[in-house]
Parts: C-alpha cells; sequence; structure tokens
C-alpha cells in the first residue's frame, strides 16, 4: 500500500504551512515521515538544511504536539516540560527558570505543580504546546491538536495558536481535515489527496484560484457546471451547459479542452425573481430554475437552486441584503460576472 | 392526536445513588454459598487454633507454633523462596510483557497464545516436565556430559535450585499476563512524544513507560508472591527436605497427624503473611492500581503520601534517572564507533536484542512441557533421557487402568458441573455488581473475591475439616461444591469484565423497541456476551479440572481425580504413565485455548 505517492514540499523559517485533506490523504503519514516516527520507502527530509531522512527523532530538533496531546500522566506539569530541556542536559536552575517563563507564555502560571489530567482539555493542549515551545525546536509539527475540543473552544485555541506563532515567529507545520481552520490559520495550505499534494499556496489562492475540481469542492462551497467548450469571444471563454451559452475567463492549461468543468462561488451568484438582464458593461451570464429552499445560518442566507437540467446550484447572499421575496418553488434567475468563474479540467481526478 | 406523556418519577437508571441493600438480590445465592461453604468453615479452622479439646480459649497452638525455630524457618524459607521466585518471575516475564504490549495484533495473538499453554498447563505436569529435564538422568545433565562441560550429573533437583526453576516457569505466565494487561493501556503515543522532545530510547523506556508499567509489574509481583507462598506441588516434587515450603506443613498435620488445631494455627500464619504482604503492597501503592489495570501514579497530585510510598518515589525516580542515563551513554558509546547515517534507514537492533530475549524465554516457559511428549513413547520402564525406543504401552496403561479411567472420567464430570454451578450463581452476581448500585456493594464484591486471596490451602482445610463432619468426604458432591467455591470468582471477574465494555445502551435501545426484560436477555445480551460467558465456564472448567488442593483432602481410592491420581503416582514413583497422561492434558489444553480464541475472534469480528 503506498500512503504517499509523491509530495514535493518546502517550508520556510517562520511560516505556518498546514496539510489539509480528508482521511487517508497521507497528511498525518507525511507529518510522522518527518518527526521521524515513520521511515519513509524512498525520498529525503531536510530538517533546518542538514539531511534528516533516516535520522532518528530524537536528533531532528523537532516538535511535536499529538491529537491527544501526549502528556506523561506520571509527570507533573512542569516536569512535563522540563522533559525536553533534561533530555538536552541543561542546568537545573536554567530549566526552572525556562519552565516558567514558557508557562507565563501560554498564560498558565500556576499549573506547574498539577499532574496533566487535572487541567481541562484547553489547558492540556497549551501545555503540549509549551513542552513544545520550551526548547525553540527549528520546526513545530501539531498533528491535529484541536481535533479533541468542543468548537468553542476549537476558535479560542485557533486564535491563540494562531497569535502564539505570529509573537515567537516558530516554523509551524500544522495537520488538520477542517479546511475553515485550515483557512484562519495558515500562511500557506498544502491540499492533499490520496498521497500526493493536489495544490499549495496561500489561504486566498487555493480559494480564489483552485487548480482542480477537488480543491475547489474542498475548501468552501464551490458549483461546479460541466460544460462543452464553443470558442473564444473577447478574450473570454464561451461553453454551453444544457443549453445555455456562459463565459468565463481563459485558462491556458485548458486551450485544448472541449469540456470543461465551470466552478462558481455561491457568493458570487445573485438571485433575482424577476428574469432581467444584469447590469454593467458586460452581459452577466445567467441560468434559471426553481427556488427548492431557502436556509438561514446566522449572518448568511441560502438559496437552493434546481436548474431545469436537474442540477442543484446553491447561492448565498448576507441575510441583511437578503431583499429577495421568492418562496419555494417559484421561477427564478442566478446571475454572475463572467470572471466570477472558473475553469478548471473537467475529470473529477487529477491528470497525473 | 395524542401527547407522549412525560413523568418523571423516580427515572430508573438516571443518576444513580447508592439505594437498597435488596438491589442486589441477584447476589444473595453467591453470597449464601460463599458464607455456607468458604465464610463458615474457614472462620472455625480458625477458630479452632485458639480453642482446646474442651472448647475453652486456649494459646497452646500457637505457642508450640513458636516454641522451637521449626515452624518460623519453614516460613522464613518460604518467604525466601516466594520472593526469589517472584523476582525471576518478574524480570523474565516482563520483556515477554512487553513486546506483547508492544507488537501488533496478529503478533500479539500467536505469541500469546506460547503464554496462555504454560499457563493453563496443569502445575503438576509442568513439574514433571522438569522432572524429566533436570533429573540425574534428565535431558539437561545428558547434555552437559555430551557437550564434555560436565562429568558427573549436576544436581539440580531436589534442591533450591529446582525449586526455584520450577516455581519461576510455573509462575512466570500469570506474571506476563498481569503486566500485559497494564502495559497494553499506556499511550503508544507517550514513548513517541518522548523521542520528539528529544529522549533517546533508554530515557524513553526508563523515564517514561517503565514509570507507567509500575503499576503492572507491583500488581503482578503481588499476585505471583501470593501464590507462591501457598505452593507444594514444586516444593515437594522439586525441591529437597530443606525446601520444605509451609502448606506442605499443613498437609502434613491434616493428612498425616490429623491435627486440626495445629494446622488451623499454622493458616492463622499463613493468611496473616498473606494480609501483611497485602497491607505493606497497599501502603506502598494503593490497592486501587490492582483494580483499576491504569497508571495511577498519584505521586504529587495529592492522593496517598506516607513515608513508604514517598520514599520508594523519591528511590525510584533517582534509579530511573540513573538507568536512563546509563543506557543513553552506552547509546552514544556505540554511535560513536558504529555512527548513524541520516541517509539510510537505522537498524532496530534494541528491538532485535528484545525478540530474541523474548523468544528465548517464551522457549524456557512453553518447552519444558514437550520433553513429556518422547518420553511417554518410550519402551522403558521409568523415565529416563533419551528415550527408548517407541511404543504406545504406556498410553494403553493409561487407556486400560481403570483407576485412571475413573479418575479421568470423574475430573471432566466434577469440572462440567461445578462449572455450570459457578456460572449459575456467579453469573447473576456479576451482572449486580456491574450494573446496579446498592449499598454494601464493595463489601459483597470483597467477599466473592476472597477465595481468590485466601490461600487455597487454607480453604481445603477447613472445607475437609467441614466435610469430615457432615460425610462429605470422598463424595464429588463434596469435590463439586468445593471447587464451584473456588471458581465463582473467576466467573464474577470475567463476567463483569465483559459487562464492562458491553454497551447499555443496546438494552435500551431493544426495550424502547418493545422487548420487555426476559426478551431483551434473551435476544441481545446474552447473544453478545456470548464469548465472555463460554471463556468463563472454561475459566470456571479449568480451575476444577487441574485442582489437586482440595481434592487432596477430600477425594481418596476409587473417588480420586485426575490431578490427585497424578500427585499419588508421582510421590510413589514417577513412571512414563504419567508422561502418557501429560501429553493428553497438554494437546486438551492446547486445543482448549485454540477454540477459545477462535470464539473470542468470532465474538470480536461480530
Amino acid at each position: 500500500m503506498v500512503a504517499l505517492a509523491g509530495a514535493d514540499l518546502e517550508l520556510r523559517a517562520g511560516e505556518f504551512l498546514t496539510l489539509l485533506g480528508p482521511s487517508g490523504s497521507g497528511k498525518t503519514t507525511l507529518l510522522m515521515i518527518v518527526a521521524g516516527l515513520i521511515q519513509p520507502d524512498g525520498g529525503e527530509v531536510s530538517i533546518d538544511g542538514r539531511l534528516a531522512t533516516y535520522a532518528p527523532p530524537f536528533k531532528r530538533d523537532v516538535g511535536m504536539v499529538f491529537q491527544n496531546y501526549a502528556l506523561f500522566p506520571h509527570l507533573s506539569v512542569g516536569e512535563n516540560i522540563a522533559f525536553p530541556l533534561r533530555m538536552r542536559r541543561v542546568p537545573e536552575a536554567t530549566i526552572q527558570q525556562e519552565v516558567r517563563r514558557i508557562l507565563e507564555v501560554v498564560r498558565l502560571p500556576d499549573v506547574g505543580g498539577r499532574l496533566p489530567r487535572a487541567l481541562s482539555g484547553g489547558q492540556q493542549q497549551r501545555i503540549a504546546l509549551a513542552r513544545c515551545m520550551v526548547y525553540k525546536p527549528s520546526i513545530i509539527l501539531m498533528d491535529e491538536p484541536l481535533g479533541a475540543l468542543d468548537k468553542k473552544l476549537r476558535d479560542q485555541m485557533q486564535l491563540e495558536i494562531k497569535q502564539l506563532h505570529a509573537e515567537l515567529r516558530i516554523t509551524v507545520l500544522y495537520v488538520t481535515h477542517d479546511q475553515e481552520e485550515a483557512m484562519i490559520m495558515s500562511d500557506r495550505i498544502c491540499l492533499m489527496r490520496d498521497g500526493h499534494i493536489e495544490q499549495i499556496g496561500t489561504p486566498d489562492e487555493l480559494y480564489f484560484q483552485p487548480r482542480t475540481r477537488f480543491a475547489a469542492e474542498f475548501l468552501g462551497e464551490s458549483n461546479v457546471l460541466v460544460c462543452e467548450v464553443v470558442g473564444v469571444e473577447a478574450s473570454r471563454v464561451v461553453v454551453t451547459t444544457a443549453g445555455v451559452r456562459l463565459r468565463a475567463p481563459q485558462d491556458a492549461r485548458l486551450r485544448d479542452a472541449r469540456r470543461v468543468a465551470l466552478m462558481v462561488r455561491p457568493e458570487r451568484l445573485a438571485i433575482q425573481d424577476a428574469p432581467t438582464a444584469g447590469p454593467g458593461p458586460e452581459p452577466h451570464n445567467r441560468l434559471e430554475g426553481h427556488l427548492r429552499q431557502v436556509i438561514r445560518v446566522s449572518g448568511i442566507t441560502k438559496y437552493y437552486v434546481g436548474l431545469d437540467s436537474g442540477q442543484m446550484i446553491v447561492a448565498s447572499t448576507l441575510t441583511g441584503d437578503a431583499k429577495t421575496v421568492a418562496t419555494p418553488g417559484a421561477r427564478v434567475g442566478l446571475t454572475w460576472p463572467p470572471d466570477a468563474g472558473i475553469l478548471l479540467p473537467e475529470t473529477a481526478r487529477t491528470e497525473r | 392526536m395524542s401527547r407522549a406523556g412525560v413523568a418523571v418519577e423516580g427515572v430508573t437508571g438516571a443518576p444513580r445513588g447508592p439505594s437498597g441493600w435488596w438491589k442486589g438480590w441477584p447476589l444473595l445465592p453467591a453470597l449464601a454459598f460463599l458464607l455456607l461453604l468458604f465464610v463458615y468453615p474457614v472462620g472455625q479452622l480458625l477458630w479452632l487454633s485458639v480453642v482446646d479439646r474442651s472448647g475453652a480459649l486456649t494459646g497452646q497452638h500457637f505457642a508450640r507454633l513458636f516454641a522451637s525455630s521449626l515452624y518460623v524457618d519453614v516460613l522464613l524459607i518460604t518467604l525466601k523462596i516466594s520472593a526469589w521466585a517472584t523476582a525471576f518471575a518478574l524480570l523474565g516475564g516482563y520483556p515477554v510483557a512487553y513486546l506483547l504490549a508492544t507488537s501488533d495484533a496478529r503478533w500479539r495473538s500467536r505469541l500469546t497464545f506460547w503464554v496462555l499453554l504454560p499457563f493453563w498447563t496443569s502445575f503438576l505436569v509442568r513439574a514433571f516436565a522438569w522432572m524429566v529435564l533436570l533429573g540425574r538422568n534428565g535431558a539437561l545433565n545428558k547434555l552437559l556430559e555430551a557437550t564434555g562441560l560436565t562429568n558427573a550429573p549436576v544436581a539440580v533437583i531436589f534442591n533450591l535450585t529446582g525449586v526455584l526453576i520450577g516455581m519461576t516457569h510455573a509462575l512466570m505466565p500469570l506474571g506476563i499476563l498481569t503486566m500485559v494487561a497494564v502495559m497494553e493501556h499506556i499511550d503508544a503515543n507517550l514513548p513517541k512524544a518522548a523521542a520528539t522532545l528529544g529522549a533517546r530510547g533508554g530515557q524513553t523506556f526508563w523515564r517514561i513507560y517503565f514509570p507507567l508499567s509500575l503499576p503492572g509489574v507491583a500488581a503482578a509481583g503481588l499476585l505471583v508472591f501470593i501464590s507462591a507462598v501457598g505452593f507444594f506441588i514444586i516444593p515437594a516434587l522439586l525441591g529437597g527436605r530443606r525446601e520444605t515450603m509451609i502448606t506442605q506443613i499443613i498437609i502434613e498435620q491434616v493428612q498425616d497427624l490429623m491435627n486440626w488445631a495445629f494446622a488451623g494455627a499454622i493458616s492463622v500464619l499463613l493468611l496473616v503473611t498473606a494480609l501483611v504482604v497485602f497491607y505493606l503492597y497497599d501502603r506502598a501503592l494503593g490497592m486501587s492500581t490492582l483494580a483499576s489495570g491504569t497508571p495511577a501514579l498519584d505521586r504529587r497530585g495529592g492522593g496517598r503520601e506516607n513515608l513508604i510510598s514517598r520514599l520508594s518515589a523519591w528511590a525510584g525516580g533517582r534509579l530511573i534517572a540513573i538507568l536512563g542515563w546509563l543506557c543513553d551513554r552506552a547509546a552514544e558509546v556505540t554511535e560513536r564507533l558504529v555512527p548513524a547515517r541520516p541517509d539510510r534507514p537505522a537498524r532496530p537492533w534494541a528491538r532485535g536484542v528484545l525478540v530474541i530475549a523474548s523468544l528465548l524465554i517464551l522457549a524456557f516457559l512453553a518447552v519444558p512441557a514437550f520433553f513429556m511428549v518422547p518420553v511417554s513413547f518410550t519402551t522403558s520402564g521409568f523415565i529416563d533421557w533419551p528415550p527408548q525406543g517407541f511404543s504406545l504401552k504406556w498410553y494403553r496403561a493409561y487407556l486400560e487402568s481403570p483407576q485412571w479411567m475413573a479418575a479421568t472420567v470423574r475430573s471432566v464430570g466434577v469440572g462440567v458441573v461445578s462449572a455450570t454451578l459457578a456460572m449459575l450463581i456467579g453469573v447473576p452476581a456479576a451482572f449486580a455488581l456491574a450494573r446496579r448500585e446498592f449499598a454494601g456493594k464493595t463489601g459483597a464484591l470483597a467477599l466473592i473475591l476472597s477465595p481468590l486471596v485466601i490461600p487455597r490451602m487454607i480453604i481445603a482445610v477447613a472445607l475437609f475439616y467441614l466435610y469430615a463432619r457432615i460425610g462429605l468426604v470422598g463424595t464429588s458432591l463434596g469435590l463439586v461444591l468445593g471447587h464451584a467455591v473456588l471458581a465463582i470468582p473467576f466467573v464474577v471477574v470475567t463476567v463483569m469484565a465483559v459487562l464492562k465494555n458491553y454497551d447499555e445502551r443496546l438494552d435500551q435501545a431493544a426495550s424502547s423497541l418493545g422487548a420487555n426484560r426476559a426478551r431483551t436477555l434473551y435476544h441481545v445480551t446474552l447473544p453478545l456476551i456470548r464469548g465472555g460467558l463460554v471463556a468463563a465456564f472454561l475459566f470456571a472448567f479449568v480451575t476444577s479440572f487441574d485442582e489437586l488442593t482440595i481434592a487432596l483432602f477430600v477425594t481418596g481410592g476409587l473417588t480420586t481425580t485426575l490431578p490427585k491420581q497424578m500427585w499419588d503416582d508421582a510421590l510413589l514413583k514417577v513412571s512414563p504413565v504419567l508422561a502418557a497422561v501429560s501429553t493428553v492434558l497438554i494437546v486438551f489444553v492446547a486445543v482448549t485455548i485454540s477454540l477459545a480464541e477462535r470464539l473470542r475472534q468470532g465474538a470480536a469480528r461480530a
């Protein structure tokens, strides 16, 4: 079985890079290989410029935060944090000083004498982080560290970790399957799928310029229409889906493609109950269908529209702007400016 | 339209607080049974030790116990042998337990078989095996002479060496299984975390893994030591006069001298010894570590603070730091000699050493029994190595002997009946203990488990005294009742463990779907815990089938059981018939374990 097929990845010092992907995509395997807890069948790992492919974990100068924190249950919080320093034979006085300092940093100055299980989940999480940061490793690896926390605490910890990262300028390799978490925390996201890297880039790049249908569908919500290419007109690609002509920006990769996938984010779609043409210098794309359902998710209202082809499309607006009075069953139009669409390879799988 | 009415009126099952004792009614048969056949007779035996013939209180029996140094010496020898055997069993058992706990599921179940095989093989069979191996003309001496290492036979039997080899061998499987139970619960991420934090293998093991496994080591030490103190088969068959242990003295007093009162006094001595050991254990480590099976070292975080625990914690901490340091220096030196290369996979040599050591220890556990097999086919009239020729005459002798056959049939019969009885009494008790809250629950559990703690010899002598007065000596009924006393705690513990892992919501689902209590039990609960019930039954059956202590007193002549017949034969002369019978038993045990394992795996898959 191949857990990782080909994955070249370079981390810059001080960067927060997230390995994002569904379970089984190889992200944890990749992390374990960097930590030295799994030996790769091939390839190379360099840390801080030094080759470390098969170096034992204790020689790598990495820090790792495990999903269940892996705090040593028989050692006090202070001893847990002192552990990496003792392993490096740091003088006792320095150890005490460093432990106190790092406990201040994670804002838990008084828990040094307690056992880990006497702390709450969020506190244990911070101690796990402190234990990694205290010896200033060249990289900190985090394996879904917030997976065990409830939503509210998770939101809070995301910001805290992000803040610590900014303050201390640590290099972080982070693993999660939660795209929102990845978007919130990362400098760059490495989207993984079936043991290879699907796309790597900043959160903005992944959101606004996904390179594949998988990337488009994994990050954020998306509407994907499979289209036939008709031709190029005024630097726009003209495509048809179910007999409707649509226009989209050009993409050099797809110059010769006959069939493409047109992706539009829901928030770029405008819903109109009266069938009128869109304003602006360039005619907007337009699709028609029946409104099936309206759902309010606090600040956002989502409209599910069944196209005549049978496909379901979702459009979203800010709830405050939701002026539409259309009720489910009504015929509505969906419009978007041509440059809001993105053309992607039609196949669900990437050509490799 | 009808509305679903929710009348909250004493919500059953919701926040469960202790309530009336009557909720524990399923325990009544078990409690009554144990009061009648365990508490009463044992109490009576202990009472005998402090009264004279007229029934007045007296200290004469204890005065005699301490009048000469004879009995105190026997006690000291017992403690010394037990301590050494415990130390060896733990030392040898630890690497095997570690390997089992850190192997993947497939290897673990393969290796566990080789621990379970000796675990379930009768002490008698294993003692015979060592007689074959260690005797003057045994396999070991023949090997030593053949290789020219010695000229004359080495004395490794009928002395301390023989007893220690036999007892270490007898007790190590129990130690391994107890330690594995704790080690399995150690989070596999912890050693990994230590490694990423910069700890080498040695530091990781000594500072992290070892302290977390200590509760298992301590529990194993306690169980092994308490078992060792009650041993008589191994010292009798492999030891000399100077290795006489305390239970042998009790047997002598009862069987040869019929001195009940003095046997009672020695029993008190044995019991007090056991209780002192339990007390010290509790002071040092806390009894909770025994039951919970999870590492609970409250050294700093409040909990138990006393001089013994603090001292042992401090000394332990120092020792661990030193051991870790030593291991690392050794690793560093090796590394300097053979530099590790980051561009090549490292060789896991430490794991290799562990595997080899563990396999050798497993061989020590499993192989001796197999020396019985060739011996059982010998044509010679006595046990000798190497066996001569090939014949089935000893099997024929076994099968044609009415005495052996009667013993075998009786053992199987008594085993089935007493296991059934123990199940009928124990399973309801286990259900009540696992699922209900009621006043006196802790006390009830303690009483039900106490036959495991009280040395078996005391129970046996007490039952003998009781049976002698009500005419149950020499009857199968007496044997069945006695074996049920021993088997009930095993049944209760096994079934409770199964119920602990049982998702009670399944029962709630069944009852919400319209099944009444009986149908829920019959259609949902019982099918799901069937594997555990079968295991409990097998446990109870083997306990009885292998039982010698009670059988020693309450059987005889035509009512003998298989272990008793083997014991009598072994004391008279060790003939190849014993080897034949032992071979049959080993095959029987191996098949039973494989069956049980298959059942367990089948249950896990479902």
